[in-house]
């Protein structure tokens, strides 16, 4: 019988810190998932956390981890050469396939942008496959910002509009709330726009309205859930949200469901 | 057709059994009980006729039996991950109906929800012999007639207990061997009809009306009396969900162990996720949510109620709260919600 609980060891290859607390995690592996899948990700004798995957190829995956409690805390103090356990991936990721030949807009909060980031690296790889990118990423502060190297390369090829809720002396890029900049966004075609929405539970529901406003129908607006999760399986109930268990269902929803996922 | 026993043949059957089965039956522990001076009704191992408890329903159910409290999934040492060998014998539960009918519900969690099969539910659930106990009168609080529970035909062996007066069917030839006596007549019975009848909404009407019923007012009275102390989950026979929790032992820090233990969505911090966030707050919103699992969503998902009415929940909830009183509210409201 497969032990559906047994992760595999997961090499650390390479530490990239982001900011004091978040850091990226490169692991030797060859898992090839669905952009906006996620790992349970473990160290024996500490516990597990439901890690998104934040980028990979065929050789690697990444995982950027913020430092909130006791698994998350250890995994920090790891070093390159050391093992995590993996196991998954699980859940639905975005339909990427949809997406071909659209317009395309990113809306990503803070640690949002993790599970996010391969799909705009993979449009930065196949900017043919839309029609454009328009990406928006908002942070706490400046020290928070994540992926700043990357966000650079992206300025490149796509409209990348970076702010932060409140800046320092030095900032001088954009500061607000990420809702503040939809109004004056340009969106050609909203039928043939579409949006995606990543980030704190506040910042997705403001963020989608936004949108809404500006005519994006319902069904091409996509979220990403965050819930507690034992299992990631559908077996634990944890993460369930009356009739829907977002690991399974999830954590990646359309909109029209999204909005009926009461609570 | 059916044999009769008496109460020796019965437990020569039993100890023939045991030497390749555990065999299971509700218990009663002497000054167990939550107060003083009383007894805790509840599944355990037992060797003998007079080991059975009959006449009182058991506080806790027989899932234990198939999903421990605590389970180990996995034994550490250094990097390694071990599975736990379990014992070689199979597993008999003498069970009532409904709890006999709860272990399919647990199946639909643990076997069919999602793409995988829970392993470690299904290498003791594949083992598992029913010897159902014949109920034909139930209990004060029991509703199994209502939520269609109250018959359970695919029983390895049947048995009727009437004093000392043992008849049984066996289904399954497999237990042949164990039970020898005068063969008699005999038809199984169940129960038609319990004190308590419940009217169960129709799913499809919630689900026009899903709204509605999630803010329906009927929800706020158990704000104020329900105090999340999660006992109506512990004793309900088809609750399932439970939290991974690692540790390490004390004596030996290198090694340690990951377990599964039973978690309950009445209690605080089920849903706490990072940044101190946690939803449904509300002891009301938990009850909506418990409630709605039982009789509606798990069977919009499975075909099938969840709730085997057992009644154990009203029985021990220490704030004297009545499922059964919240489902007819909820039947009620969705019918008067439709006719509006
Ligand atoms: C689908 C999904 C994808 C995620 N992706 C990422 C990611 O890419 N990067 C990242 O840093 N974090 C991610 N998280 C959040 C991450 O799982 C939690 O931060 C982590 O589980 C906390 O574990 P801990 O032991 O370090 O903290 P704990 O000591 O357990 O607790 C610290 C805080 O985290 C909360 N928490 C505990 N378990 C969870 C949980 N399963 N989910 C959310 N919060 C929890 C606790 O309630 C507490 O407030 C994701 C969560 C989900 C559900
Ligand atoms: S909800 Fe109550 S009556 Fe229904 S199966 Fe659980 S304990 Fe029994
Ligand atoms: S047993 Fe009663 S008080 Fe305790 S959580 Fe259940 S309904 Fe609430
Ligand atoms: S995480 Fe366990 S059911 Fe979804």
């Amino acid at each position: 019988m497969t032990n559906v609980y047994m992760p595999r060891k997961a090499e650390i290859v390479s530490i990239i810190p982001q900011t004091d607390i978040d850091y990226t995690f490169r692991l030797k592996s060859d898992i090839l998932p669905q952009h906006g899948q996620f790992l349970q990700v473990s160290i024996p004798k500490i516990g597990e956390a439901p890690i998104s995957i934040s980028d990979y190829t065929d050789e690697y995956i990444e995982l950027t981890i913020r430092k909130v409690g006791t698994v998350t805390d250890a995994i920090h103090e790891l070093k390159p050469g050391d093992f995590l356990f993996i196991r998954g991936p699980y859940g639905h990721g975005f339909p990427v396939e949809d997406f071909k030949n659209k317009n395309v807009v990113i809306a990503a909060g803070g640690t949002g942008l993790a599970p996010v980031k391969s799909i705009i690296n993979r449009y930065n790889r196949n900017p043919k496959e839309i029609k454009n990118l328009n990406i928006l990423v908002g942070f706490k502060s400046p020290k928070d910002i994540l992926f700043e190297d990357e966000i650079k390369k992206w300025k490149e090829k796509f409209d990348v509009l970076l702010t932060v809720d409140n800046g320092d002396e030095t900032w001088t890029g954009n500061t607000g709330l990420i809702t503040k900049f939809i109004p004056d966004l340009k969106i050609e075609n909203p039928d043939d726009t579409i949006v995606i929405v990543v980030g704190p539970p506040m910042m997705m529901k403001f963020t989608c309205l936004e949108f809404l406003k500006r005519g994006i129908p319902e069904k091409n607006i996509w979220v990403s859930f965050e819930r507690k999760m034992s299992c990631s399986i559908g077996k634990c109930g944890h993460c369930k949200i009356n009739e829907t268990y977002v690991c399974l269902e999830g954590p990646v929803f359309n909109y029209t469901k999204s909005k009926q996922l009461l609570d | 057709m059916g044999i009769e026993l008496d109460v020796k043949s019965f437990d020569n059957a039993l100890k023939i059994l045991s030497k390749k089965y555990k065999i299971f039956a509700p218990v009663r522990l002497k000054g167990k009980g939550s107060f003083s001076d009383t007894d805790l009704v509840t599944y355990g191992e037992i060797s003998s006729y007079k080991d059975i408890e009959l006449s009182e329903k058991s506080r806790y159910s027989p899932k234990e039996v198939i999903y421990p409290i605590t389970q180990t999934l996995f034994y550490f040492t250094e990097d390694e991950y071990k599975e736990p060998e379990i014992d070689d014998k199979g597993i008999i539960v003498f069970l009532r109906p409904c709890d006999a009918n709860s272990y399919l519900k647990l199946d639909n969690i643990f076997l069919k929800n999602g793409p995988y099969e829970d392993n470690y539910y299904k290498r003791l659930r594949d083992k598992v012999k029913f010897f159902v106990i014949e109920c034909t009168k139930g209990f004060s609080t029991c509703f199994c007639v209502s939520t269609g529970s109250n018959k359970f035909l695919d029983y390895d062996v049947f048995f009727r207990f009437d004093n000392d007066k043992i008849t049984c069917d066996v289904k399954n030839d497999e237990f042949s061997y164990a039970f020898s006596g005068k063969e008699v007549e005999f038809t199984p019975e169940f129960i038609e009809k319990n004190e308590i009848e419940v009217k169960l909404p129709d799913i499809d009407k919630i689900s026009q009306n899903l709204e509605y019923v999630f803010n329906h007012e009927l929800w706020d009275e158990y704000t104020k009396r329900c105090i999340a102390c999660g006992r109506c989950t512990v004793s309900c026979p088809t609750c399932s969900c439970f939290s991974m929790q690692d540790i390490f032992y004390k004596d030996n820090p290198k090694c340690g162990e990951r377990r599964r233990v039973w978690a309950s969505c009445m209690v605080d911090g089920f849903t706490d996720v990072a940044g101190g966030h946690s939803y449904r707050q509300k002891y009301g919103e938990r009850m909506r949510f418990k409630v709605m699992h039982k009789i509606y969503d798990y069977k919009k998902r499975f075909g099938t109620t969840m709730c085997v009415g057992c009644g154990r929940c009203d029985d021990v909830c220490p704030e004297y709260i009545s499922f059964i009183k919240i489902v007819s509210k909820v039947t009620d409201a969705v019918d008067r919600g439709e006719s509006k």
